[in-house]
């Protein structure tokens, strides 16, 4: 039986700017389910990971209670984790986030862990517009409770048990743009070249950024009548267009048409390309945005890749006017002015 | 690209590294899982079916297997699989009734062996079980051949020599020993059925050098000298020894002269260290004791003074390669370099004879005075006679001769039996799941992460006193365990079934080596840009399946495969699985 994945590599795996392969974002051997949808999500952010040069110490990977939220295991094995209580992972990572701004923020949860007992905390961290990634690994059931319907089940889907969903589905796509998301995407587990692009532009974005992946659960959530299987998925997703993400500091290489692309300098100086496929989707219009998601909903279709983008985001650290460096750097001359201020202070109040 | 045809047996043979370079085919990982096991009886019968001395060659075997091991794919040295067959042959219990019986009643068939080296003794070993009359013909006191009279005792003991030789004279078979044949003639006029010629490459090189005529009694033929020493008729050397030569015999020169009061025994090559023939192993069992070895030294004359021998001079060179990597060596321009010796080993080469062979039988011969041998069947011009060994095609190994041995005994059986020689039997093979559970393999799939393990020596000065004592203890069974350990069971293939297949990429992101790619086809060079890491090794095949639902192929590149099973385990719907592949080359007995 594999407890372990073996240690060897392929001798020849490129190295990123650090000088570092893959494996050294790589976590321990997953215990989900063979198959799983996770897992290539897990695959996708070491991928994602490894490819912008991060440093796996500056990561903090944070998740909740769930098939979904067992996967910071598995990957990112070097960097900061804190696996919190059912749905809350958000407070966690606001409070992590306002003490030490420096870390990438990477919040792992699934559909459960968010849109049922954690949903009033992704409610809020949307409007406040942490600087984080939130990742749902969305399967539209429990799988670690045998498969029941989620709050993400469209209305008569069927898994496993055969009996079709009788309640509407919670969108969150919709629900986070209804809420003010800044940065909003969905993609699936089984088109990791759309995946790695998005992910690695959320890791850019300065604000909240969600990324909704429908992830098949093979063992209770994969059947014909589900419509979060391989196949439904694969059959029905349209995708708004191509994603290109070139990190800061590299060259453009690609030589692009002009006018056929869009072109959004990131927060961090990285530059995104956004290809169309949609006449009606302008991923910078929240309303427009809303509107295709009704739309495909309509159409029985899953819309996929960046629904919306505010290039003008303001994080909670620019509204709250912050201090610049982490908590752990400021030392007593920062924290305490001295008896000559303290005294103007003082003065002042007389 | 087409999609790969697994059922054609050397696909997955292929992906079997040690097996495919092995020139008899022995079946490696399926024998090392059995030492792991501590079925050592059973190991040690594998190979002996497949390459009759598993305890000489655990010993002295070239080891083609060796540098073709995967694990030097993924780290820096391979399993030692040479040394594991020793384990199996030092830990086995007595098996002599587990060899094959010998009919009472021949079949009436007559067969002469000229020589009794290890191609002759495979020939006999293959035949006799069948029933066939068997001659063999030697010109030494026993049989073995150059395994006998060349590979000196403290590599390969005689008792275990005579162990594997005798399992075979046992078989009833007519040996004739210390006895010269001087003529093929004489043996085609005793109406045999089929003669076999393994006289091995009997005669050494010299160097026609200034100054050889007055020192001819302390110049030697290198493998004249080993067997002369082997023989017992040679005792002693002198102080100084230079023995010229970078191959193994050389090496194996050296090392004697070591036992025999060489103190200052030298090693003289013209080529770079790195371009010398000898094993790399060899050389440094020749420098652990010792032994410097010269490079790029050309020897240019034997210094004779008052008609005793008193050295040589070399020339130094520079090795320089032209554009097709052709090597020259250009005299450096430097004074001749003086070396002192009271003896020179001549080491540099041996070649085939064959003054016995009468030119009006029927055996036809080349430019090169080789006889015109065909590669597959091993039968010459005269359909009777067959040729194998460094008999056959100049000097190889012991394994290359065994694998001719093989191939002649079914060219013989075939035409004793009135068939064609030109049809060969099918390799024999079977593929079988491992599955056993979840997560269970009937085989051990964790790859152990260990360096290789050395084998251990006996004390420096108690082996350079007696010529005899083996050198290599070889492995005890708890660190043959662990080598063993360390092999990646090619063996066991991983076999994909599309039908099965729902495109989820588990296999891809669980593979450690990133060997699995889903894409678009492609024709192979462009396809191979493409995957999910690089698959510049061209040696190495591509497994490419039927195009799947999302009208992309699988394409497995086969180069790093850990052959770990983590593709099959996360697989969902078994569209991975992991098979045994047992190859066996067929064979008169099997």
């Amino acid at each position: 039986m594999s407890y372990q994945i073996p240690k060897f590599r392929h001798p020849e795996l490129p190295v990123n700017d650090l000088g570092y392969t893959r494996a050294a974002y790589e976590g321990s051997i997953s215990t989900l389910c063979a198959g799983c949808g996770h897992d290539s999500i897990s695959g996708a952010i070491v991928r994602a990971c490894h490819e912008l040069s991060i440093e796996p110490h500056k990561i903090a990977k944070l998740s909740g209670i769930g098939c979904s939220s067992k996967t910071p295991t598995y990957f990112l094995g070097k960097s900061h984790g804190f696996n919190s209580v059912h749905g809350r992972m958000p407070s966690v990572v606001t409070g992590a986030a306002m003490a030490n701004r420096d870390l990438l923020y990477l919040g792992v949860s699934g559909d459960g862990d968010t849109a049922s007992i954690g949903m009033g905390q992704f409610a809020h961290v949307i409007r406040r517009n942490l600087n984080m990634v939130y990742i749902v690994m969305n399967n539209g059931c429990y799988g670690l409770t045998k498969g029941q319907d989620s709050a993400t089940a469209d209305e008569g889907s069927a898994g496993k048990k055969g009996d079709a969903n009788p309640f509407s589905a919670i969108d969150l796509c919709g629900t986070a743009l209804q809420l003010g998301a800044t940065f909003v995407a969905r993609s699936f587990s089984g088109d990791k070249e759309q995946l790695i692009p998005l992910i690695k532009a959320a890791m850019s974005h300065r604000g909240f950024a969600l990324i909704d992946v429908i992830s098949p659960c093979v063992t209770f959530n994969n059947t014909a009548a589900s419509t979060k299987s391989y196949e439904f998925v694969r059959e029905h997703a349209e995708a708004t267009g191509t994603v290109d993400f070139v990190p800061m500091r590299k060259e453009i290489t690609t030589r692009y048409t002009a006018g056929a692309a869009h072109e959004v300098t990131m927060h961090d100086g990285s530059v995104l390309h956004l290809y169309k496929d949609s006449d009606t989707l302008d991923p910078f219009d929240r309303r427009s945005a809303m509107m295709a998601l009704m739309d495909h909903q309509q159409d029985g279709t899953v819309l996929t890749g960046l629904i919306y983008l505010d290039k003008d985001s303001r994080d909670l650290h620019d509204v709250l006017e912050t201090a610049h460096r982490p908590l752990n750097q400021l030392d007593e001359t920062d924290l305490c002015p001295g008896n000559k201020m303290l005294m103007n202070i003082n003065a002042s109040l007389r | 690209m087409k999609p790969t045809d697994i059922k054609d047996p050397e696909y997955f043979h292929k992906v079997v590294d040690c097996q495919y370079a092995c020139p008899a085919h022995t079946p490696v990982p399926e024998y090392i899982r059995l030492i792991a096991a501590q079925r050592y009886s059973d190991a040690y019968m594998i190979n002996w079916y497949s390459n009759v001395f598993p305890g000489v060659l655990g010993r002295t075997c070239d080891r083609p297997c060796e540098p073709a091991c995967r694990r030097v794919r993924v780290e820096e040295q391979p399993v030692a699989i040479c040394r594991l067959k020793r384990v199996a042959a030092d830990n086995k219990d007595d098996i002599r009734d587990r060899l094959p019986a010998i009919p009472k009643k021949k079949n009436g068939k007559r067969i002469a062996l000229i020589g009794a080296g290890p191609a002759s003794l495979t020939v006999a070993r293959d035949l006799a079980p069948l029933g066939y009359i068997i001659d063999i013909y030697d010109n030494q006191f026993a049989g073995g051949g150059m395994m006998r009279s060349q590979i000196p005792s403290f590599r390969l003991p005689l008792s275990v020599l005579d162990e594997e030789v005798n399992y075979i004279l046992d078989m009833g078979v007519n040996a004739t020993f210390d006895v010269q044949v001087d003529s093929l003639r004489e043996i085609l006029d005793q109406d045999y059925d089929a003669v076999f010629i393994g006289t091995g490459a009997p005669r050494g090189k010299g160097l026609n050098l200034p100054g050889l005529e007055d020192a001819r009694d302390h110049v030697h033929l290198g493998i004249d000298w080993l067997a002369s020493v082997a023989f017992e008729h040679t005792e002693s050397i002198g102080k100084r020894v230079l023995v010229l030569g970078g191959g193994n015999t050389a090496m194996d020169c050296c090392r004697t002269s070591r036992r025999l009061g060489g103190e200052d025994v030298r090693v003289v090559v013209r080529s770079p260290f790195e371009d010398m023939k000898a094993s790399p192993w060899e050389k440094e069992d020749a420098m652990h004791e010792g032994i410097p070895i010269y490079n790029n030294h050309v020897p240019k004359e034997i210094v004779v003074e008052d008609g005793k021998l008193r050295g040589m001079l070399f020339e130094k060179v520079e090795a320089h390669y032209d554009e097709n990597g052709k090597r020259s060596l250009v005299p450096t321009g430097e004074e001749l370099v003086f070396m002192e010796a009271d003896d020179v080993l001549m080491a540099i080469g041996q070649e085939n004879a064959f003054p016995w062979i009468e030119r009006d039988l029927g055996v036809e011969f080349d430019q090169w005075d080789m006889p015109v041998v065909d590669k597959t069947t091993f039968q010459s011009t005269n359909p009777k006679v067959f040729f194998g060994g460094d008999s056959a095609f100049g000097p190889e190994n012991i394994i290359t001769a065994v694998a001719h041995g093989h191939q002649a005994a079914i060219s013989i059986d075939l035409l004793c039996r009135g068939e064609s020689v030109a049809k060969r039997p099918p390799p024999r093979t079977t593929l079988a799941s491992q599955k056993m559970g979840v997560h269970e393999w009937s085989y051990d799939n964790a790859v152990a992460p260990d360096p290789r393990y050395v084998v251990p020596l006996a004390p420096l000065d108690k082996t350079l006193s007696d010529r005899k004592l083996e050198v290599e203890l070889g492995f005890d069974p708890d660190t043959g365990y662990k080598e063993a350990e360390r092999c990646l069971n090619c063996d066991v293939q991983t076999v994909f079934e599309e039908p099965r297949c729902i495109e989820c990429d588990a296999c891809v992101d669980i593979c450690p080596t990133d060997c699995i790619t889903f894409t678009a086809n492609g024709e192979e060079e462009e396809l191979r840009t493409r995957l999910s890491a690089p698959a510049g090794n061209l040696a190495q095949d591509l497994y490419v399946s039927e195009i799947l639902p999302t009208r992309r192929v699988m394409v497995k590149d086969e180069n790093v495969c850990l052959h770990c099973g983590l593709c099959a385990e996360r697989c969902p719907t078994g569209a991975w699985d992991m098979q045994k592949f047992l190859y066996n080359v067929s064979g008169t007995l099997a």
